[in-house]
């Protein structure tokens, strides 16, 4: 079945059967030990654990096979939060929400791995807007992702993340594949993300190639590409960071990418 | 390995006399897509496609036959094919996309399909990654100095533009004028002086001008779908192939050329993050092929 999965997503671009047999084999033993995931909603859409819903060809299988979800509005029953091996955070935390720091300090110390599933809880994206001064409490302006609070070991981001990378990041968490996930590490530092990191990281670094990515990758289609340089749409920009994260001269997973296409 | 890794390595061209007459070399781009459009490998393709000012490149993607045979010949500055890809998969509803890229762009879509952060269902539709030789590209504005002010020509008397023995050719109908390469210097895109990739080298199938005769492309095969695709066309007739010559005007020209890009690019590299500025490759001193496009 892990296989299978891995197919689906383009993971593996030759897959040897043998390798693949004894694969399956050794989750179908490891089965008991299927990770537990939490699922906790902070000041966030819903987007994020929707695009989760979207491996329409996978989901079942993974949520009632690979994965154990313990914990999650939405998604469980379940009302004291319990231990989890992984917690997936969507959306960013209001400072003024005593409710919402208690939950996300609670996460910290309930889960093993907190992950900043979203660019909400990775970067605040768009409510880096919030000003507050609206009913019913007005008081409510500050937002801020959630590893201005707690300590964070990988974010997911992404306006929502797509269907695919969630599924490519349980199963590497699976797999143990600590190499797929390092720059999720990596991205969690970059909480400060805005459409100029464009222009300050790439193009006044010498680095832009016109390639368009950025404009490919945003979300929102905040940039065109004029002259073969992003031009960002500040008023479109909601902060998410995906323009910067997808540009191949921001960081260079070469050895993955030799492997993914058996290069 | 400064070619990267390939399966196969072919001097080609395609065998329809209109492509011959309109393509930049062999017209392997050309009669790839053709192909796998007749054959419903790709339901279209991203292309440069011919734009509003002369020579400047638009991406456009091509659903017919002479949609891709317009954007036919290489031009020297940029057409951000990837950032049409997205519009291909939403609004033309394409599954199967095909794209030409150069190596910075397949750099692109390579890193978006083993981390697709936020770029939704797009991945697994790109079927056929054609990449094209690249030693450097030019903003523009810098193509225009070397057409108006170089060679003293209006752009609209252009009629192909190409670099090769040392040369920048501009032809027009009745005259070739050849600028030094010298006298291109200082007018590349910087961003190209930290690339170390020259041939394309995560492209599904790779192709350029160096190391085969004009008129002829040198081809790579570099992924089990680039074989099989390419395979496929030759079979069909669309494209004819012999053994790539393997001496001082072949192979062993791409490989000095190669070399050469990679071994610039890597001093840059290093004196760049010697000086602490942001670069997303290793330094020589952290890497084993020190010539790695890593």
């Amino acid at each position: 079945m892990l296989a299978r999965i891995k197919q689906f997503l383009g993971m593996e671009a030759k897959p040897e059967e043998v390798a693949s047999k004894q694969e399956v084999e050794k989750v179908a033993e490891e089965e008991k030990t299927r990770p537990r995931i939490g699922y906790i909603h902070l000041s966030g859409c819903t987007g994020d654990v929707m695009s989760l819903t979207e491996n329409y060809d996978i989901l079942a299988e993974l949520l009632t096979d690979m994965v154990e979800i313990v914990y999650g509005q939405t998604l469980a029953d379940v009302w004291e939060m319990p231990e989890m091996d992984l917690a997936l955070v969507e959306g960013s935390v209001c400072l003024q929400d005593e409710h919402s720091i208690h939950e996300l300090m609670e996460v910290r110390e309930k889960a093993g791995l907190v992950v900043a599933f979203g660019s909400c809880a990775a970067t605040g994206c768009f409510t880096r807007y919030s000003r507050g001064g609206q009913q019913a409490q007005p008081s409510h302006e500050s937002f801020v992702p959630i590893a201005d609070l707690i300590k964070v070991d990988c974010a997911i981001p992404g306006c929502p993340p797509s269907p695919e990378i969630i599924a490519k990041t349980v199963v590497a968490v699976i797999n143990g594949d600590m190499d797929y996930l390092q720059p999720m590490m990596d991205l969690v530092g970059y909480t400060e993300a805005c459409g100029c990191d464009l222009q300050k990281k790439v193009v006044n670094q010498s680095l832009c190639i016109g390639c368009g990515t950025c404009a490919m990758a945003c979300q929102t289609r905040a940039i065109t590409m004029t002259n073969g340089r992003p031009e960002v749409n500040c008023d479109r920009c909601v902060k998410c960071g995906i323009c910067y994260i997808q540009c191949p001269r921001s960081w260079w997973p070469a050895e993955r990418i030799n492997k993914d296409l058996g290069l | 390995m400064v070619l990267g890794t390939y399966k196969e390595v072919v001097t080609a061209r395609s065998t329809d006399k209109q492509i011959q007459k309109i393509a930049q070399d062999g017209g392997i781009v050309s009669a790839l897509f053709c192909y796998a459009l007749d054959e419903k490998i790709i339901d279209g393709a991203v292309v440069a496609g011919p734009g509003e000012d002369f020579w400047k490149p638009e991406p456009k993607v091509a659903m017919s036959s002479d949609e891709i045979l317009a954007a036919a010949g290489t031009k020297y500055t940029f057409s951000p094919n990837v950032w049409m890809l997205k519009q291909a998969v939403r609004q033309y509803g394409l599954e199967k996309v095909g794209t030409v890229a150069i190596p910075c762009q397949t750099m692109g879509i390579r890193k978006m399909q083993s981390y697709p952060f936020g770029v939704r269902f797009l991945a697994d539709k790109i079927a056929l990654l054609t990449g094209i030789f690249c030693m450097e590209n030019f903003p523009y504005e810098s193509l225009k100095t070397f057409i108006s002010e170089k060679a003293g020509v209006s752009p609209e008397l252009v009629e192909k533009m190409d670099i090769g023995k040392g040369k920048f050719f501009i032809h027009t109908a009745d005259d070739v004028i050849a600028l030094p390469l010298k006298e291109t210097h200082g007018y590349e895109q910087n961003g190209c002086k930290v690339c170390l990739d020259y041939v394309a080298e995560l492209a599904d199938v790779s192709t350029g001008s160096v190391g085969s005769p004009d008129g002829w492309s040198t081809v790579l095969t570099r992924t089990g779908t680039g074989e099989t695709i390419f395979k496929a066309a030759v079979d069909a007739g669309v494209i004819e192939t012999k053994p790539v010559n393997e001496g001082k005007f072949g192979l062993e020209m791409l490989t000095k050329l190669a070399t050469q890009k990679k071994e610039k690019a890597m001093k840059v590299i290093d004196e760049k993050k010697a000086m602490g500025l942001p670069i997303p490759y290793k330094a020589s001193s952290e890497k084993e092929d020190p010539l790695a496009n890593i």
